[in-house]
Formats: structure tokens, C-alpha cells, sequence
């Protein structure tokens, strides 16, 4: 085969600029313009692939996204290798290094090629049906194997470097594809002034208009008034044009998603330079313009490198200048392909043969065939092909009916060009929730009733034809505008009969001849067949069971076909087998753009406190505490974290410690029914409460277990200072709003989140009082005027401060909150004035530690949305008078009393040196066997510096009655002893508080 | 991505809002004289209804109020949506 | 794209709630009728009045300006609720011809002139943050951001700023 079947002229490549590739690490050159699939061609080159399944030698079938084939991967370095990419639609780039997929070593030899001989081993379901038994080879053996086997190409190793972008977009007209009938609907829509999107996913606007040769447009050619119609639309400023923007999916609400490829295609993208983009489109109103898809004829080898679909062949003529071949044979059911017949017969190409298997073929289009004298044999069917590595022959044999065929004529060729028709394009509608239906007299699914605000128009909805496309499109555009424009296109163009062929073609070969449907999920008709003989019947599990339509491409060129086989089997109509829903993304699209911005530093906020910059100074390890960064410790030297909380525990039993507790959730509660609210929502009594105290509150949901707790302050008759865990707060506000907005919108009190209106700093330790004492105005800190448990506002260091006497340590305390824009001077002031003191930074680790010797639990740690009020000890905390609040109800009902109930207690090992783990399992007796007997679970557990040993807290079932009693933690080796106690490890009297 | 019309502030895109459940459960107003299986129904049970689903959601990223909608949950097409404590619209022959 | 985003100059902020009785009496204090049209602000001199939602105002005036008295004098005992949060939030003004494209990168409203035209203003989102989003000129938007979300908005608009060659 001659290694040039580029034409010396014609096409949109750019003949002077020629463009080096690599392909399976051999150079070729090609043209500025070219895909890779055109420039491998026009190379003679026409195996691009190896088939999934049976690792078949296959060429391009198709021109664009429909390519199952010609499936490549695309290197730039080792993290930029993206696998997949249909050839077809790969723009050429200088130094581009293509790779083909699925074979080894190479290929042109593919071992994995074998199994294509094992074939009639590996029938529809072969996989559910081999791998039953044994079931424990499952694991080891064949899911392994299966797995190294299966897939398509291969993903980087490396982290993705390149960046994505995303956008949102809204208009009131956004139209899908730029074709012929997507154009004149921009025409039309962006006449009325509104915002118009036109979306294509080429690199050009124009769709068949790119590879048309005689339509004459408005006294233009095809291409120069889609020029024209591009300039014009460009200079609109209400109108937007997107090439290279894949509508992957339609989202509810005419929410379009639409992957953009930016960087992909050019030689050497600027560093940084985003790869894709993700847009997100509301459109008011939608157009789908999406166009038809070739259907390719089945029949035994039809799946040959060098069988190509007939429009797609036009395509690479008419656009790039490339040739399928020189001696073609067309194998048809359809009047177009006698168009591509016909450009090829102009650019010098022999016609061998036209086999078309209608009896009696008429129309304009196979006129001017006869006319110039091209072979057309008319009942005739292709029923096989020769040749290695790419068609050498075809076998041509007279239809007889009934499904037989005469004896063949055997037609030498480098090429197949065949047309089954064209089906078309509904999967966005289909994503849209419209219900296709059945046209007989096209015998194809076209758009039913819209589900959305949309409309299709042209080739996707059965108008097929230039002059149709073009009316119809600015008939779409008009009507998607609210417009009532009209135009007359004079379009000069030969139409064909629109009606194809669905399904199989006779043949008179045996069982062993492949007659491929899905090209890349290597389904045949004898799979689907089969599928059938064994009893499957809907069109959904025959899909599943034999996987036709389910690869990448998602059955673009082969559900219609697939229906005709499986209609013929079952003897019923198509409607009646129905067609299965389409699913998003239309072509495939990158991980990357889904992910768009949100990696890396954008993946989440990170959420620091006004006195983050200060620990990040001290060396403090910071753990995530929701989206907060939080200091976890403050390691001084070389110090691990246990010896830093360590000695940040010993400091503030001992002298005193500051610790940033900024990040609670803190809720404003103002009105003259704040206490009323309260009172309903709190499980506590809050009416009460006098202005300037504190309490210790804790909410239930509806079905009263605890989902949050902290302390609330009274400021004044109709005004608390409630605070919330760091990680409750939105869920908390969002709660008290959802039962004042919905249950008790009379209560006369409103809600404000102040969480980060305040800067918290908690001062904890004997030393408090003393560092504190020179730095507040205003404020008499003495036991007397400031009790535990009560607050008072004043200033300190000359800034507002809600100064807060409380304890989360056990030990004399303070929480200052100040403005936040002065909390870090104020936090400096108090370290300042510690100084003298001992004053240490402590972080949440030594917080959690302090708290736990103290038995003061955390609310998802102690407790996992099925603790009671009673089961962590609290039902002090109840206001038992209250004829209701959140939860009482629930309270009430029997189970939440039962005695076995877990509960929340202390664990002391026998040995002091063990630390348990959290989430250990407990169990009453030691050297059970599994399933033992569980009968509770750690929940906190640390080494506590002050007590010399380890404690932990558990929640254990009836455990406040087995204080006393020695149960069992199960570790792998050895069951630990451990004495159930009272949770309080540390100053049981609670004398610390007072200093 | 939904577009969910706020009875206070129009059309506003899915991610501003929270979904919150069954609409038109009214608290008892005495839970106390409530017995169990009346307890029980009014805490746990939720209708799953294929087509119209009077629903609340709440428009958090806007205007922070609550409100309920009447959506078709085969087609999420929403037929009406109404301020928390007005009584589900009367829709004879909208939807399913 | 240095300078697309600046800090607004400082200022107090306030949430006010109340019952019709008690936004009545504001008005007086404010100079001003509180705008009642949804997403809407209302201004005089450096006092602005955004509506929030149906009882919902945040207002923004001069620091130690003493607004927030004159409206707890003038509201008394009017059902009502005045809370501060000057430092809840802070204000980033993003201005120029660009802006409204960055912004619909990551807020998924509608920014056109028409839909969000000067004066409008709203709680939303950009990307993963909630913003008060408040268009004061074709070209200019207020952003209200709580503190803690000021790194990472600047953040993402800094990213959203990249054009694609």
C-alpha cells in the first residue's frame, strides 16, 4: 500500500505547515489541521487499536466523538499521560506522542490476540458463568486476573500538576452543537438581544458544513456561509461561541455541564496554563442541534482496519485531505454514501464496487452515481472481508430474501466504506428525562415530549438534510427566544432518502464469522443472539448481560443495530424491546474537571482563628478540627507529643495555661422570648438563670439523644451568649432556626451567629486570677463578685470583653472573649502578664486530657447520636420541671431507661502503664472466643501526667452498677483487666474551680 | 443542579439551599399525652411518595428562612413553593 | 489581578431583626426606610441597610459612629434584636471589567446586569465559602466574607483571575 494518501490539494489542513508526532514511538508528519486519526491515515497507517475483548487489530471507523476504535493514549510527560482519547479528535500538535492501547508487545503483534482464537470459549456472560466456583478462588485468583486483564489504557502514576478552571454560566438560549442547524439557531435566537451560548465540541464551529463540497447556502458555498455565519455571531457581544466544549451531561432544570478543553491541543502550553475547564449552564431555554451519527452495517469481519464509515471517509477527504484508500468498495443501505462515493470518485479514487442492499436503490444522489459511471450492484450485500491487518478483499453476494444470499463475488480493495444510515443523536435529550419514541417510517428513536425547557432541531430529530437542518435549527432558535423571526434559506444541495438499514445483513457464513455491533465492547450479533436463547428478553438486561453499548462510547454507533439483532431474535418489534436511557457524560470527560479547583489549597477553606499566626510562631502541630486548624501542642526542643502535653498538663494543674478556644461555635439569642426559647430547646431550666450566670447546657434532638452541649451566659434579661462544640455549630444554629422559623415563629427572639465575632481565650490554672488581675478594667475578679460559673463585661487591655468564669480543666478558670480583630494583641497582653507565672500554650490534646480526668465528656466522643442525657451523667443538667423542651418526650419512652443501657464510666487498667485505645471493645470476662460478648466500648483514653497513670473513659452497658467490679479489654494476645470507676479521676470534690 | 424558587428572594441555584424533610409535620403540641405509637409515627415515619412530595427546604445561603415546595420526585420538577405554615396548595391534576 | 480585590474601608456591622413596631422605630434612627424589596440595599452617607431576608438587615456605617445606640434607643422595648458583628466578617471589594466573569467562578447566580443589577445584594456562595454579595457599581461588587474565609476566597478569586490563553 502506497505510504501517501494525502490528496495534493483541497481540505481545511494547512498544506505548508507540516507538524512532526510520534505514534508507538515512530515519527510521522502531518498538517497543521490534522487529528491524529487524519494524519495516521493520511500515513497509511490503519491500525490504531486492539479491540477490549478479543484484542482485534482495528482501524478508525469514525471521524469524531462516535470513534469505538482508534483509542490512544497522549504523553506529554510521566504525570501528563491521558489515556483513551478517541484519535479522531486529538488535534495535532507539534512533538504530540501518541500511544496505542491494549496490546503487547506491539500493535501490529498482539499476544493477547490469542483470544480472539479462544473466541467460542468466551461467549455473552462468559465471566458470570466461568468464575462460580470455587468460591474462595474468588479473592485470589480470578478477580485478580480479571482485573490485570481488563481495563483501558492507563492511568498516570503521578499526581495530576495541570490546573482546571471552573465557570457558571447563564443565558437564556444555550444551543448544542454547531452544525448546520445549531448555527441557524444562533442566527435566529441572537436576534432578539438576549444572551445566547452556542456549544460545539470540535475544534470548529460548523459540524457537516467542515466537509461539505456542494451545498451552495444563500448563493454561498456551505463553508463561506458558515464563515460568514461565524463572524457574524462572534461581533454579537450577547452571543458566546464555545469550540472544544464537550455538553457531557443535562442536569435538572436545564443545568448543563460542559467540559472545555483549553491547553489540550496546543504544543506547549504556558506554564500554569489551565488544562480544561467545567461549565456549568443554566440556560432558560435549550436547543439541541446534536446532530446524527452514521450507523455502520453488520456483517461478518466487518470490523477490518481500512472499514470505515462512508460519511466519515467524506470527512477525511473533504476536510484534511486524506484518503481511506485507493481502490474503495462501499457497502451501503443508505443514498449517502453514494456521496462519499462520489467525492472519492472525483479526487481519483476507483470505485471498485457500490453494493447497496436495497433491491431498487433511486434518488438523486445514486443518480449522479450511475451517471458517472460507478459499479453499483443493487440487492447486493457485503457478507465478509479479507486481509491481514486491514482489508485486502471483500466478499459481495446477491440478497435471495429470506435471509439467504447467492454465491459471492470476491472484490479486491484497500477499503471498505460503508453506511447503515444515520441514527440520531437523543442522548442529551434521553439525560434530559424525555422519553424517546419510535418513528416506523425513519425507523430510528427520535425525541418524544421535552421533559425540560428544550427543543431539538435538525438531524437530531430526524430532519435530516441540509435544507431541513437549517430551517428547522432557525425555526428552534426562533421559538427558544420567544421570537417569531422567520428566513428563507435557498439552499442548493442533493438530498437523499433519509431511510437506512437497521440490524444484521444477511450472510451465508458459518457460526465462526464475527459480525461486530459494539466495536468497543467486541459484542457480535451471536451475543446478542445467545442472550437471547438463554432466555433474556428486556433490552436492559441484555445490555448487561452481553455489555453491548456499555463501553466509553456508550453505544454511539451500535444500540440501533444491537435493537435490530435483538428484534430479530426475539420476532418483536423494536418499540417493544424499548431502548435503554442514555447516561451522562456523553463523551468521556477527565477526572480533572470534575474536580475543577476544589484540590490542593482550594479543596476545602482552612479556617484559622485570629491567633493562629502566634502558635504557627510557637511551633505549634496543628490538627483539622472541622475546617478549623486547631493547635493540637506546643512542642518546646525535640519534645513528641507526649511529653509536650505532658508537661502542658502539669503546667496547668500546677501554675496556669492559654489556650485559643476561638473556634467554638458561639450563637447570639436576643428578644423578649429568649428564655421561653431556650427553655424549649435546652434540656435545662434557663429561666432562672440570673443575668451575669453561666450554665452548662446541652440540646437533644426530637428522639432525645445529646447532639451538642457548652455554656451558655445570660447577658442580660432577653440576651444570651450561648457557645456550641467547634465542629456543632452550623448544625446547631441550623437546628434552633429550623424549630423557631417552623414550630414557634410567635416566640418574639432572633438568632445570630457570633462565632467569629469574638476571639476566645481560656486561661486556665491556680495562676489565672493573678495573670489576669492588671489587665481588666472595670472588673472586680475576686471569688465574691465573680463566682464560678457567672460572666461580667468590662474591658481588658482597653478592648470590650465578655469575661466568662468557667472551666473546662477542673481548675480555676477563664474564657476572655474580645473583638476579633483584638485577639491576638489581648492574647499577647495575657502571655505578657503570665510570664512571671509559669503561663504555658496548650493545645486540644492537653485539653482533651484535662477534661477527661475531669470525667467531662465531648459529645462525639463520648457520645455517637444514641447517648441519653442519663447515659453520659447528666440528668442533673434536666429541667425536670419543664412540661416539655426537645427530647422530653423521647426521654420518656421505656427503652431509655432500661438498666442495660450503656453508660458512661471509668477505666482504670490494672497496670497504669497501659494506655487502652479508643474504640477497644469490652466484655465481662476474659479468654472469650469470637463472637464474644460485648458489652461496652473505650471512648477516651490518655495517660494522665497528674494522676502518674492511665485513665479512660468508656461507655459501658449498666455501667454505673458495676463501678467497682474488673472487666476485660480483648487485644489481640491478651485481655487487659481494668477496674470500672466513677469517670471523675481528678479533685472528685471539685475544689480546683476555686483556685 | 436544581433551581428552586425561594417564595422570598425567586429562582436561586441547589447549592444555596438545604433540604429538610417531610413537610406539614407539625411538634404535637403536647408531646407528654402522647402515647407510644403516636410518639413514634410523629418522630419516624416519613411518606416516600413517587410523584408530587410536599417537601421543606431551606434557603440557607440566601435568605436563611425556611420554606416548603410541592416537587414531583419522578420528574424534580418543583410545582409550587410556599411559605412555612401556609397549607399545601390544592394542585387537583398538577403533577403525577 | 493585584488589584481586582481590596479590603473595604472599616466599619461596624450590625444584624437587625425585630417585628414590624420595632423596624418602624429603626427607620427614624436611620435616616432612612429600611429597603423591603427582597435582595435590595438602601443607603444614606455611609449607612447602608441590606436586606439579609423577610426580617433580616445588616448594617453597615462608620466605626464608633453610634448607630447601633440611636437604634437600641429607638427600638426599646419593640420586639427587635441588635447584634454586632463588625469583626464577624470583613468587607473585600472586587472591581473592575472583569469581576462579574471571576465571581461566576465560583458563585453559581446569575450576575448579569439585568439579574443582578446595582443595588442587589445577597447571602450565596462562592465555591465552598458563603459570601454577602452586594453589586454597588456595573463593575464593583462588596463582598461580606466571615473572617475566617477571607484566605480562602482571596484565594480562590486570585485563581479564579487566570485566564486561559
Amino acid at each position: 500500500m502506497s505510504k501517501t494518501l494525502r490528496t495534493p490539494a483541497g481540505g481545511s489542513v494547512n498544506r505548508v505547515k507540516t507538524i512532526k508526532f510520534s505514534f508507538d514511538g515512530k515519527t510521522y508528519q502531518g498538517l497543521e489541521g490534522d487529528t491524529l486519526a487524519s494524519a495516521l491515515l493520511a500515513n497509511g497507517i490503519r491500525v490504531m487499536g486492539r479491540s477490549f475483548k478479543y484484542h482485534r487489530a482495528r482501524g478508525v471507523l469514525g471521524a469524531g466523538s462516535e470513534e469505538p476504535n482508534a483509542l490512544v493514549a497522549v504523553r506529554r510527560d510521566k504525570a501528563r499521560i491521558a489515556p483513551n482519547l478517541r484519535a479522531t479528535q486529538v488535534e495535532l500538535y507539534d512533538g504530540l506522542v501518541a500511544e496505542s492501547q491494549n496490546r503487547w508487545p506491539s500493535l501490529n503483534f498482539d499476544v493477547g490476540a490469542v483470544l480472539s482464537l479462544l473466541s467460542p470459549f468466551i461467549p455473552a456472560g462468559f465471566y458470570y458463568k466461568t468464575f462460580m466456583w470455587p468460591k474462595s478462588a474468588w479473592d485470589k485468583l480470578y478477580e485478580p486476573n480479571i482485573r490485570a486483564a481488563a481495563g483501558l489504557g492507563h492511568a498516570p502514576t503521578e499526581a495530576d500538576p495541570d490546573s482546571y478552571l471552573n465557570r457558571f454560566a447563564h443565558c437564556e438560549v444555550l444551543i448544542i452543537g454547531a452544525g448546520p442547524a445549531g448555527l441557524a439557531a444562533a442566527l435566529a435566537a441572537s436576534e432578539g438581544g438576549e444572551r445566547v451560548i452556542l456549544v460545539d465540541e470540535q475544534c470548529e464551529l460548523g459540524g457537516s458544513l467542515l466537509s461539505a463540497t456542494d451545498a451552495v447556502i444563500d448563493g454561498q458555498s456551505g463553508r463561506a456561509w458558515r464563515d460568514a455565519v461565524v463572524a457574524k455571531l462572534a461581533a454579537n457581544p450577547k452571543v458566546t461561541l464555545m469550540t472544544r466544549a464537550n455538553a457531557f451531561g443535562y442536569f435538572a432544570h436545564n443545568m448543563i455541564g460542559v467540559a472545555e478543553r483549553l491547553s489540550e491541543h496546543q504544543a506547549s502550553p504556558a506554564k500554569g496554563a489551565p488544562r480544561e475547564r467545567l461549565w456549568q449552564i443554566r440556560a432558560r431555554e435549550v436547543v439541541l442541534a446534536t446532530g446524527a451519527i452514521e450507523r455502520p452495517l453488520v456483517f461478518p469481519d466487518n470490523d477490518r482496519p481500512g472499514i470505515i464509515l462512508a460519511d466519515s471517509a467524506r470527512t477525511y477527504l473533504n476536510r484534511y485531505g486524506v484518503l481511506p484508500g485507493k481502490r474503495v468498495v462501499v457497502a451501503t443501505g443508505h443514498d449517502e454514501a453514494y456521496r462519499a462515493a462520489l467525492d472519492l470518485h472525483k479526487a481519483g479514487v476507483t470505485i471498485a464496487a457500490i453494493a447497496d442492499a436495497r433491491p431498487n436503490p433511486k434518488g438523486p444522489l445514486v443518480e449522479a452515481a450511475r451517471a458517472a459511471g460507478l459499479p453499483i450492484k443493487t440487492g447486493y450485500a457485503i457478507t465478509g472481508t479479507k486481509g491481514t491487518l486491514g482489508v485486502a478483499e471483500a466478499r459481495l453476494s446477491p440478497i435471495l430474501g429470506a435471509g439467504r444470499v447467492g454465491p459471492p463475488e470476491i472484490v479486491a480493495c484497500d477499503s471498505v466504506l460503508m453506511s447503515g444510515g444515520f441514527t440520531p443523536s437523543v442522548h442529551l435529550f434521553s439525560q434530559s428525562r424525555g422519553k424517546v419514541v419510535w418513528d416506523e417510517t425513519l425507523e430510528t428513536y427520535l425525541p418524544g415530549a421535552s421533559a425540560e425547557a428544550e427543543r431539538s432541531a435538525g438531524a437530531c430529530r430526524g430532519q435530516f438534510g441540509l435544507a431541513k437542518a437549517l430551517a428547522d435549527g432557525f425555526a428552534a432558535g426562533s421559538d427558544a427566544a420567544r421570537l417569531t423571526v422567520k428566513r428563507d434559506f435557498v439552499v442548493q444541495a442533493t438530498e437523499g432518502d433519509p431511510k437506512g438499514v437497521v440490524g444484521a445483513l444477511p450472510h451465508d457464513r458459518g457460526n465462526g464469522a464475527k459480525a461486530f455491533i459494539d466495536w468497543q465492547n467486541d459484542v457480535t450479533t451471536k451475543d446478542l443472539k445467545l442472550a437471547v436463547r438463554e432466555g433474556f428478553q428486556s433490552i436492559e438486561h441484555i445490555k448487561r448481560y452481553t455489555t453491548t453499548g456499555m463501553a466509553t462510547d456508550q453505544g454511539k454507533t451500535s444500540n440501533l443495530n444491537a435493537l435490530g439483532v435483538i428484534s430479530d431474535a426475539l420476532d418483536r418489534p423494536i418499540p417493544q424491546i424499548g431502548l435503554t436511557t442514555f447516561r451522562m457524560p456523553y463523551t468521556p470527560v477527565t477526572f480533572g474537571v470534575l474536580a475543577g479547583m476544589a484540590r490542593g489549597d482550594l479543596f476545602d477553606p482552612v479556617r484559622t482563628t485570629p491567633i493562629h499566626d502566634w502558635a504557627v510562631e510557637q511551633g505549634a502541630v496543628f490538627e483539622d478540627v472541622s475546617l478549623w486548624k486547631r493547635a493540637r501542642f506546643f512542642p518546646q526542643g525535640r519534645e513528641d507529643m507526649e511529653a509536650a502535653v505532658r508537661r502542658e498538663c502539669l503546667a496547668v494543674r500546677s501554675h496556669c495555661g492559654i489556650f485559643d478556644a476561638s473556634t467554638l461555635g458561639k450563637i447570639e439569642v436576643v428578644g423578649p422570648d429568649a428564655a421561653e426559647f431556650m427553655n424549649r430547646f435546652y434540656i435545662n431550666a434557663w429561666t432562672k438563670l440570673g443575668v451575669g450566670k453561666c450554665r452548662y447546657g446541652i440540646v437533644c434532638r426530637e428522639d432525645g439523644f445529646v447532639t451538642d452541649d457548652g455554656v451558655v451566659g445570660r447577658m442580660s434579661q432577653d440576651r444570651f451568649h450561648v457557645t456550641t462544640t467547634t465542629g456543632g455549630a452550623p448544625r446547631v444554629l441550623a437546628m434552633m432556626e429550623d424549630y423557631l422559623q417552623t414550630e414557634w415563629p410567635d416566640l418574639d427572639v432572633w438568632l445570630t451567629s457570633t462565632t467569629e465575632q469574638f476571639a476566645v481565650i481560656a486561661l486556665q490554672g491556680p495562676k489565672a486570677r493573678d495573670i489576669l488581675s492588671g489587665l481588666v478594667e472595670g472588673i472586680d475578679l475576686s471569688p465574691e463578685a465573680l463566682a464560678h460559673m457567672s460572666l461580667v463585661e468590662g474591658k481588658i487591655c482597653g478592648v470590650p470583653t465578655r469575661l466568662f468564669r468557667v472551666s473546662f480543666t477542673g481548675e480555676l478558670g477563664f474564657e476572655i472573649n474580645v473583638p476579633s480583630q483584638h485577639g491576638r494583641k489581648v492574647w499577647e497582653a495575657i502571655w505578657a502578664a503570665g510570664q512571671p507565672h509559669g503561663l504555658v500554650p496548650y493545645g486540644t490534646e492537653t485539653m482533651h486530657v484535662l477534661r477527661a480526668e475531669k470525667g467531662f465528656i465531648i459529645v462525639g466522643q463520648e457520645t455517637d447520636g444514641t447517648a441519653t442525657p442519663d447515659d453520659v451523667g447528666l440528668t442533673w443538667a434536666v429541667g425536670k420541671a419543664k412540661p416539655d423542651y426537645v427530647g422530653k418526650r423521647s426521654l420518656a419512652r421505656p427503652a431509655m431507661a432500661a438498666p442495660d443501657r450503656k453508660q458512661l464510666v471509668g477505666l482504670l487498667t490494672k497496670d497504669p502503664h497501659i494506655v487502652l485505645e479508643e474504640g477497644a471493645q469490652v466484655v465481662l470476662t476474659p479468654g472469650q472466643k469470637a463472637p464474644m460478648a460485648l458489652v461496652g466500648h473505650v471512648t477516651s483514653s490518655y495517660h494522665s501526667a497528674v494522676l502518674g497513670r492511665s485513665i479512660a473513659l468508656a461507655m459501658v452497658s449498666g455501667g454505673r452498677a458495676r463501678i467497682g467490679e474488673t472487666v476485660y479489654i480483648p487485644m489481640p494476645g491478651s485481655d487487659i483487666a481494668v477496674d470500672v470507676t466513677s469517670p471523675v479521676f481528678y479533685d472528685p470534690e471539685g475544689v480546683r474551680v476555686n483556685g | 443542579m436544581l433551581l428552586i424558587t425561594c417564595p422570598h428572594c425567586g429562582p436561586r441555584p441547589e447549592l444555596e439551599f438545604t433540604h429538610g424533610g417531610e413537610a406539614h409535620i407539625a411538634r404535637p403540641e403536647n408531646p407528654a399525652a402522647m402515647n407510644a405509637e403516636d410518639w413514634t409515627e410523629y418522630l419516624y415515619m416519613r411518606a416516600n411518595p413517587k410523584g408530587l412530595h410536599a417537601e421543606r427546604w431551606r434557603h440557607l445561603h440566601g435568605c436563611a428562612r425556611f420554606f416548603n415546595a410541592l416537587r414531583d420526585t419522578t420528574t424534580d420538577q418543583f410545582v409550587a413553593t410556599y411559605a412555612t405554615g401556609q397549607p399545601r396548595p390544592d394542585l387537583k391534576g398538577a403533577g403525577q | 489581578m493585584v488589584d481586582l480585590v481590596t479590603h473595604a474601608s472599616p466599619m461596624a456591622r450590625h444584624v437587625l431583626r425585630g417585628r414590624p413596631a420595632a423596624l418602624e422605630a429603626a427607620q427614624g434612627a436611620l435616616g432612612f426606610a429600611l429597603p423591603r424589596q427582597a435582595c435590595r440595599a438602601a443607603s444614606k452617607g455611609d449607612v447602608h441597610a441590606l436586606w439579609l431576608g423577610p426580617d433580616e438587615w445588616l448594617i453597615l456605617s462608620g466605626v464608633s459612629d453610634g448607630l447601633a445606640e440611636r437604634l437600641e434607643d429607638a427600638m426599646g422595648a419593640h420586639p427587635h434584636a441588635l447584634v454586632e458583628v463588625s469583626d464577624r466578617q470583613i468587607g473585600l471589594v472586587i472591581s473592575g471589567a472583569e469581576a462579574e466573569a471571576v465571581l461566576s467562578v465560583g458563585c453559581p447566580l446569575d450576575l448579569g446586569l439585568d439579574a443582578f443589577p446595582v443595588g442587589m445584594c445577597t447571602r450565596t456562595v462562592l465555591a465552598k465559602a458563603e459570601i454577602g454579595l452586594w453589586r454597588t457599581g456595573p463593575n464593583t461588587f462588596h463582598l461580606e466574607v466571615w473572617r475566617s474565609f477571607e484566605a480562602y476566597v482571596r484565594q480562590f478569586l486570585a485563581a479564579a483571575a487566570v485566564v486561559p490563553a
